[in-house]
């Protein structure tokens, strides 16, 4: 996976500077003595009760309250230099919207974060904060626990919605000119927006019936609630933006036939939607998945509530899932959700390595979810009807680091066993859509099938078209999907300013 | 949302739909398929295009009525709406002059087969079809299939229609009359094209066959669809519909296809409870 380099850009450093100095912040950093903030214990997020939870999909967590928010606001020591603002892709002036949380200006703190991050509900509830704000807040220099930024963010951007004080910026001058998007996911929705802000007239098309791309088929309810994707896209029409689903660029129509249709400018933030399989003999029976389907047919195609729904998804009672990311557990949890009695994760490397945000694991662990570390399938095996029923596996030990920095897991030979399942989904990551590369002849590809870009511009090896998001970087986050979004609407607004003339 | 232009029954419990989809109708070629959505609540289920008139910005497609999804789509009646449609997918059909082709299809899988076949006729081969189907009533598309066709023959296994036997019997009878065959194109049930490619392979010819898993969202992206293939997985809504047949593990189709079977029964026993007219078919006893 490509990483961009952190940077604090002088424009970035002016702007946190100059607003460190308001007097207000002074004042603030006044009232309250650094000793006496880090006396403050960081403020839990509210849950609903694990019992209760998996009877459902509702969403696992609460949101703090106003109170607890403030409270969690007075931890934030206000650094002079934020680090916190180093980790996040996308550079929210986290310091100044935390203080405008403990002076009470709720919706100036929204305004903040909504500068360079159009959906807040989303990423406060998605990222992985302990690798990126989190993970830098001065805080865990300590040896403490850093100020809860993530649960902040989702507490703004909530009570904006519910105080019903989403406002719609004004929109500059109307450019006349006519931008497509390809595909309705995080990269693709933070382009389409930024663009219409800027006065562009936008189109997103989108293969599925529904938008959102990952938002929608892949995070379950429990973790990211429908109605708030919903919200968001509402937000981006309201701005103007027009949304074509059941599109499928480089089927229904190419770039090239795009193109005559007036688009000027394209990005294409398709993702990294085709799913890796292990290639392991009887990955063909019946019962195995692949997490997307798994996910699709509960999220997207609502198989949960089969029959009212037609789409089916069989309640296994003995669920293993493959691998240990976020998808992973999204899909365990889903599994015990349905009904599993045994919903397993099986994991080749150990707990330390294991990919997901801590809190997800956090929940799967309280919610009964059984691991099986240092553990890998070796073949599926049928049932007469052709069913999985089984699964041989064989235990890892850990030897050197490997290229990711981790311990490489080694099989122990003469170690395998056998796991009675039901159901099997493997979650073991994805791989690029290859749609439109193979149909836009002249765009360029990188090793599994990534379209290459320069990074600085995101522009790929066609002039005019941009991408960014799963599709450049091969599977990476949301909010990094949405910092290229973001990054590549100012690089096309140049382009078409260029252009003019 | 997407205009019905006509639905109406071309054999018993298949039907010939009409519907707008005019991006669909200018871009489609033989062999590709949608992903329909019947209703709101309704499965995404893969058709192929049968036709298409682009200056009409129509195409048409014909489906049995087997399960909930086909039967909320007989139920639809002229200026009526589909919730939503997505194509054209799949590879479209690699059409060559191979020469003599012999284009078989059994069932609602002469559907599929008309606009492969029609194309290979266009390439300039010589075709002799087979149809066949389990009595009279479920032949389909005769009259169209005759249009380009140089040589047709009606199997049935009841004898009620044509001679009484399966295509296998055909292609035999061909093979028996010393026909010189190019190519074979089989379309139709799972087991169908099994036999016909475990004859094939008998007498070293090519085959072609088009093969309909499961899918989900039709575009790459969940492996539903997955079908063993020279050994390897394949996704049959990207690399596919269409395979060479000897190269196809059937077993395997056969037993993903019946993956839901329980829930098909389910869901189609719900939505009778709505529809007199699907109870009265259920109770002649589900296949």
């Amino acid at each position: 996976m490509t990483r961009q380099p952190a940077r604090f850009p002088e424009e970035l450093k002016k702007k946190l500077r100059a607003r460190f100095n308001e007097d207000w912040r002074k004042e603030l950093r006044r009232k309250i003595s650094v000793k006496e903030r880090l006396a403050i214990e960081r403020v839990a997020m509210p849950e609903n009760e694990p019992m209760e939870r998996i009877k459902g999909f509702f969403e696992v967590n609460k949101g703090y309250t106003p109170e607890m928010a403030m409270e969690e606001a007075r931890r934030c020591l206000d650094c002079a230099n934020p680090t916190c603002v180093l980790g996040c892709p996308v550079a929210i002036d986290i310091p100044t919207f935390i203080k405008l949380i403990e002076k009470g200006d709720f919706i100036g703190a929204v305004k903040i974060i909504k500068e360079t991050n159009s959906l807040p509900a989303v990423c406060g509830r998605v990222c992985p904060q302990e690798d990126q704000c989190e993970g830098h807040c001065a805080y865990v220099k300590m040896g403490k626990k850093p100020v809860a930024i993530g649960n902040l963010e989702r507490f703004v951007a909530d009570y904006e919605r519910a105080a019903g004080e989403v406002e719609i910026p004004e929109i500059k001058l109307k450019k006349g000119k006519k931008v497509a998007v390809i595909g309705a996911g995080p990269a693709g929705l933070t382009a389409a927006g930024e663009l219409a802000k800027m006065g562009y007239d936008v189109t997103i098309f989108e293969a599925l019936h529904e938008p959102g791309g990952v938002l929608m088929y892949g995070i379950p309810e429990f973790r990211l609630p429908k109605s708030i994707l919903k919200e968001e896209l509402d937000y981006l029409r309201r701005l103007g933006v027009k949304i074509i689903t059941d599109f499928v660029v480089g089927k229904t129509a190419t770039i090239e036939e795009l193109k005559e249709e007036g688009y000027e400018a394209f990005f294409i933030g398709s993702g990294a939607g085709a799913p890796w399989f292990l290639g392991l003999p009887g990955e063909e029976l019946n019962g195995v998945y692949s997490a997307n389907e798994y996910l699709t047919r509960v999220n997207l195609m609502r198989a949960f509530q089969f029959p009212e729904y037609d789409t089916p998804i069989p309640r296994g009672k003995r669920v293993a899932v493959i691998g240990a990311g976020n998808t992973a557990m999204d899909a365990v949890r889903t599994a015990k959700r349905l009904g599993a009695e045994h919903a397993m994760i099986v994991y080749r490397r150990s707990r330390a390595e294991m990919p997901a945000r801590i809190e997800e694991i956090k929940h799967a662990e309280e919610e009964g979810i059984e691991f099986i570390f240092l553990t890998n399938p070796k073949r599926f095996i049928g049932d007469e009807n052709g069913w999985v029923k089984q699964m041989e596996c064989i235990r890892m030990e850990l030897g050197e680091p490997d290229a990711s920095g981790r311990r490489r897991p080694i099989p122990i030979p003469g170690s395998e066993f056998l796991i009675d399942v039901d159901i099997v989904i493997i979650a073991i990551g994805t791989k690029p859509n290859p749609l439109i590369p193979q149909t836009t002849p002249g765009l360029e590809l990188a090793k599994w099938g990534e379209i290459k870009v320069n990074w600085d511009t995101m522009e790929t090896s066609i002039p005019g078209v941009f991408a960014g998001g799963d599709i450049v970087r091969g599977g990476a986050t949301v909010i990094l999907a949405m910092g290229d979004g973001r990054k590549a609407a100012y690089q096309i607004d140049r382009f078409l300013s260029e252009k003019r003339d | 949302m997407y205009r019905i232009i006509f639905n109406r029954p071309i054999a018993e419990r298949i039907k010939h739909m009409r519907v707008v989809a005019p991006f669909i109708a200018s871009k489609r070629r033989p062999g590709n398929f949608v992903i329909l959505i019947p209703d709101e609540k309704g499965e995404r289920i893969p058709l192929t295009i049968v036709d298409s008139d682009p200056h009409q910005g129509t195409i048409d497609l014909i489906y049995q009525e087997v399960g909930t999804s086909t039967f909320k789509l007989g139920l639809k009646r002229e200026g009526d709406y589909l919730y939503r449609i997505v194509g054209p997918l799949g590879k479209p059909t690699h059409i060559e002059k191979f020469g003599t082709v012999v284009a078989i299809g059994g069932g609602v899988g002469i559907a599929p087969l008309y606009p492969i076949a029609k194309g290979m006729k266009e390439a300039g081969n010589r075709i002799v079809t087979i149809l066949g189907a389990r009595k009279k009533e479920l032949i389909i598309l005769e009259k169209e299939m005759g249009e380009i066709s140089d040589d047709l023959r009606v199997w049935t296994d009841d004898g009620s229609y044509g001679k009484k036997g399966l295509v296998t019997h055909g292609l035999q009878e061909l093979i028996d009359e010393g026909l010189k065959i190019d190519m074979v194109l089989a379309i139709g049930p799972a087991i169908m094209m099994k036999f016909v490619t475990k004859m094939a392979a008998e007498h070293n010819l090519p085959i072609i066959v088009s093969l309909n898993p499961i899918m989900v969202d039709g575009t790459g992206m969940c492996g539903a669809c997955r079908v063993v293939v020279g050994g390897e997985i394949k996704f049959a809504c990207v690399d596919g519909p269409e395979f060479d047949g000897h190269q196809v593990d059937f077993d395997n189709l056969i037993l993903r296809l019946k993956a839901y079977r329980k829930y098909e029964i389910e869901s189609l026993e719900r939505f009778a409870g709505f529809y007199p007219e699907v109870k009265t078919y259920l109770q002649g006893g589900v296949r």
